[in-house]
């Protein structure tokens, strides 16, 4: 019985609460048009149904407050009264009295001790003054009831008219619709790609006949327009995702002592629904970070001689196809070195590598997984998790985020966001006997390589693409199949995260429109598909999840992943113009670089691998003799000063850069491989001795940047005096 | 005497069946795209109307020899909280109708590994149906 009672109390509750949230806005809207019958009859419907049923749940003290409610209503519904401010207050008032009461309830089950009884009043003698006519209403408010009388109802009648045509055509243009009913339809259309691209394969297969090319035609503009049409309706604004942010910032700020705002732009930018869904827990995460970490607390920021007030701005935008938000406070920035000691700290990589990380490579080490600088973990952030599910969760939607932060003035988040997820454009591709779809957000190019382009990095296969080394990953071993010989290999051109790697799959056969269909909880642990489609053909096809499979992919020796970290990443800066440069050092310690694009390897001899063959050691190089000539050698005799040979003095392994010179291969002994560096070879400073194409600055030191073809050409003129006993030089 | 409908079906001439209230619809045969990586019980994927469907190969999840390549298959559409999901058969059978009190556990005779699917045996006039225990059969991933 009891049970049964506390379930009709909880449903009264929920309903009450519903209808009172919709009160307040009706209230409003019949303050601003007193003769809407249908708001006045929602409003009365709503004070009449929480009046019978906490009659019969026997809550007297709610009833009393509802039934005088209801008689003022009454009074408004038979038009015996006209709505007026004092009436709207006294029924909003009423509104919250219900809510207090139902609260009460909530908690105490009892409709609480307090009686309105000053509210009830207020009720009754609107109602009562008003009177049964309207007439009697005047006196009420204005003070000269004659005058009054003609001029009140004039105003409705010129103004109202005009305000309520606006009013209904505005409500004519919009309706409410069901979220379902708009997913559904998103469903369909999805399914209508589908047919539509089954109809593009068999009208291929056709030899395009013209008839029926014509009607694909058709059906596919008309898919295309509804596709976008249907899109359209799911959008909403982005404000939806960050209106909780003020509140939940305010009170962050409070906790931690600090003062803090939101400022927001763009709040109408249009995303879907599914995308502010996945990006309101990352946002939400980055905001708190930004009070908890980035804003300082008010002695700091007024020693540093900011405003009290930190500000958290978030900014949305449309660019190309995709939603940019960007996200900036006026914090303490990120302490760089603070990073790179906890990077060592965690192992992550070595004291020397910590000096020489850029800026970049630092930041991006907050999103790996476990990593956070602060001191003292906090209970609201700094547990070292967030930033790496932040990078995780916006990955997996095809978006992506990057940081850039100036020490003492603030961080800047710049998160890239795709406007839906329904349907993707794909590329797809064939391994094995399968079709896979790989979203084309991933794709960056699609080249072709011979099996000998393809080189190794501590077995890890490499491929040369633009003077920088791309990790080659195979689609076919990575699903644990075999990898196919081939006579060129395709390779697809991925950026996953912040990393960009080759997929090497069997073919490439087309790319298209597909739908992004989930696959059932029991494949939930393969992480690397995203998703399943239905293909041209009706057979189904999976979607590689490109993160996933370079997480998977990476799955290397530590060492091999951190050799391929330190290659790959040096050269990773897209953004910088110029070359990279290869920076080593003589046996001095001179620093010298040379283009990348010239070198054909980098290895490492054994000087008991030395041979002496005429006035030149040689090694043997594969099937080649390679030849081999000290940096120092070839600088000295354009210095002309004493230097140290490395052939006759350095340690056990000789570093040899192997250049391809004029089809011979020549290999170059220096002091030590030092370096990738980008530089912009107009910017050099004029050399100093030939030879030198001039000079930069790489580490605080100044590097020489060597012309190796001219270098060589001249010694090969002297190599080839020295072989035949001319000296030429002297 | 209560009696309840079964779905029945052979798979390596096992005649087993599930409760006709569990299943959602039977296929003949259905390209499926294989699953790379995925648990070694699941065949593949098939598109069901536009549904993209799991199925569980119902030989390797109760330990029999593998089907022979080309040999004729079926799939029996049950309905989980998951969503529907197909057990790949070799054939299917008939509804029928089973009394309660001609069901019988297993014997002890029956083979371990995977006695706890099957509930017992309901004894019909010209064979024994098995009583798929569908809920421990689809209980594979942990």
């Amino acid at each position: 019985m009891s049970n049964d009672m506390d379930e009709i109390v909880q449903e009264f509750l929920v309903e009450s609460y519903e209808s009172l949230d919709r009160l307040d806005g009706d209230l409003l809207a019949l303050e601003r048009d007193p003769h809407s019958k249908d708001t006045l009859a929602s409003i009365f419907r709503v004070m009449h149904t929480i009046k019978g049923t906490c009659g019969f749940l026997g809550f007297p003290r709610l009833e009393r407050v509802a039934h005088g409610a209801e008689s003022l209503l009454g009074g408004l519904r038979d038009g015996t009264i006209e709505v007026n401010p004092p009436i709207a207050s006294a029924l909003l008032a009423t509104g919250d009295a219900l809510r207090q009461m139902l609260n009460n309830i909530e908690r105490a089950g009892t409709d609480g001790d307090e009686d309105f009884l000053h509210l009830v009043a207020t009720l009754e003698r609107l109602r009562a003054s008003a009177g049964a006519t309207a007439p009697n209403r005047i006196p009420a408010t204005p003070p000269s009831p004659r005058k009054d009388a003609p001029v009140r109802p004039e105003p409705p009648q010129t103004t109202e008219p005009v305000a309520e045509a606006a009013r209904a055509s505005v409500a004519d243009a919009n309706i409410r619709v069901d979220v379902a009913i708009l997913d559904n339809l998103m469903t369909l259309v999805g399914e209508l790609v589908l047919a539509r691209n089954h109809i593009a394969q068999i009208t291929a297969a056709s030899d395009h006949d013209p008839v029926w090319a014509a009607a694909a035609q058709h059906l596919h503009a008309i898919t295309a327009d509804l596709q976008d049409g249907v899109m359209r309706t799911r959008l909403q604004p982005i404000h939806t995702a960050w209106a909780r942010f003020p509140r939940v910032v305010r009170d962050l700020g409070m906790a931690l002592g600090k003062q803090v705002r939101v400022e927001t732009d763009g709040d109408d930018t249009e995303l879907d629904r599914s995308i502010i869904e996945a990006i309101k827990d990352p946002l939400m995460h980055l905001v708190r970070n930004a009070v908890d970490h980035g804003i300082e607390t008010l002695e700091e920021r007024e020693a540093a001689g900011k405003p009290p007030e930190g500000v958290v701005h978030l900014r949305a935008s449309h660019e190309g196809g995709q939603v940019t938000i960007v996200m900036r406070d006026d914090g303490r920035g990120i302490d760089l070195d603070k990073v790179r000691a906890r990077g060592v700290e965690r192992g992550l990589l070595r004291a020397e590598q910590a000096k020489k990380l850029s800026v970049h490579d630092t930041i991006e080490m907050i999103f790996l997984p476990g990593f956070s600088t602060m001191d003292q973990v906090t209970n609201l952030s700094g547990r070292g998790v967030g930033m790496d599910v932040v990078k995780t969760n916006l990955g997996r939607i095809g978006g992506s985020v990057e940081v850039t932060t100036t020490p003492g003035k603030g961080t800047t988040y710049t998160l890239k966001i795709p406007l839906t997820l329904a349907i993707i454009p794909a590329l797809l591709v064939t391994s094995g006997a399968q079709r896979y779809a790989i979203p084309q957000v991933n794709l960056v190019e699609l080249v072709r390589a011979t099996p000998e382009q393809i080189e190794q990095v501590h077995g890890a296969p490499v491929l040369r693409l633009r003077d920088r080394l791309l990790p080659l990953v195979y689609l076919a071993s990575e699903l644990g199949g075999e990898v196919a010989e081939a006579t060129t290999h395709h390779v697809v051109v991925l950026q996953a995260d912040d990393r960009r790697f080759g997929l090497v799959v069997d073919t490439v056969t087309d790319s298209a429109e597909i739908v992004v269909k989930p696959v059932g909880s029991y494949l939930k642990g393969v992480d690397t598909f995203a998703g399943a489609t239905i293909l041209g053909d009706g057979s189904v096809g999976l979607i590689l999840d490109i993160i996933g499979l370079a997480r998977r992919a990476h799955v290397l020796t530590k060492k091999q992943e951190r050799e391929l970290a330190e290659l790959y990443d040096h050269t990773e800066e897209t953004e910088t113009t110029g070359v990279s440069l290869l920076v080593f050092s003589d046996h001095e310690g001179g620093r010298m670089a040379i283009p990348l694009e010239l070198v054909t390897r980098l290895e490492e001899f054994p000087r008991t691998e030395l041979e002496a063959a005429g006035p030149f050691p040689v090694v043997q190089y594969g099937e080649e003799i390679l030849h081999l000539v000290d940096i120092s050698r070839l600088m000295l005799d354009r210095r002309r000063t004493s230097r140290t040979d490395g052939l006759s003095s350095a340690g056990e392994t000789l570093p040899v850069i192997v250049y391809l010179h004029e089809g011979r291969r020549v290999g170059v002994v220096v002091g030590q491989i030092l370096d990738v560096v980008r530089h912009d070879l107009v910017e050099l400073q004029p050399g100093t001795r030939p030879g030198v194409a001039g000079t930069m600055i790489t580490q605080d030191r100044v590097t020489e940047v060597l012309d190796l073809p001219q270098i060589l050409s001249d010694w090969d003129e002297d190599a080839l005096a020295a072989l035949t006993g001319v000296e030429l030089s002297a | 005497m209560s009696t309840s409908l079964y779905a029945t079906f052979t798979v390596a001439d096992r005649y087993l069946g599930v409760p006709v209230a569990r299943v959602q619809e039977v296929l003949r045969e259905q390209p499926i795209t294989p699953v790379p990586l995925a648990h070694e019980h699941i065949e593949g994927l098939l598109n069901m109307r536009g549904q993209i469907v799991t199925a569980l190969n119902l030989r390797a999840r109760l330990g029999l020899a593998p089907r022979e390549a080309g040999a004729p298959s079926a799939h029996v559409i049950v309905l989980t909280d998951e969503g529907p999901l197909s057990l790949l058969v070799d054939a299917l059978g008939d509804v029928v109708t089973v009394h309660e009190d001609r069901f019988e556990l297993p014997p002890d005779t029956l083979q371990t590994d995977t006695r706890h699917l099957i509930k017992g045996a309901y004894k019909l006039d010209d064979a024994l149906l098995l009583d798929l225990d569908l809920d421990r059969t689809l209980d594979f991933t942990t």
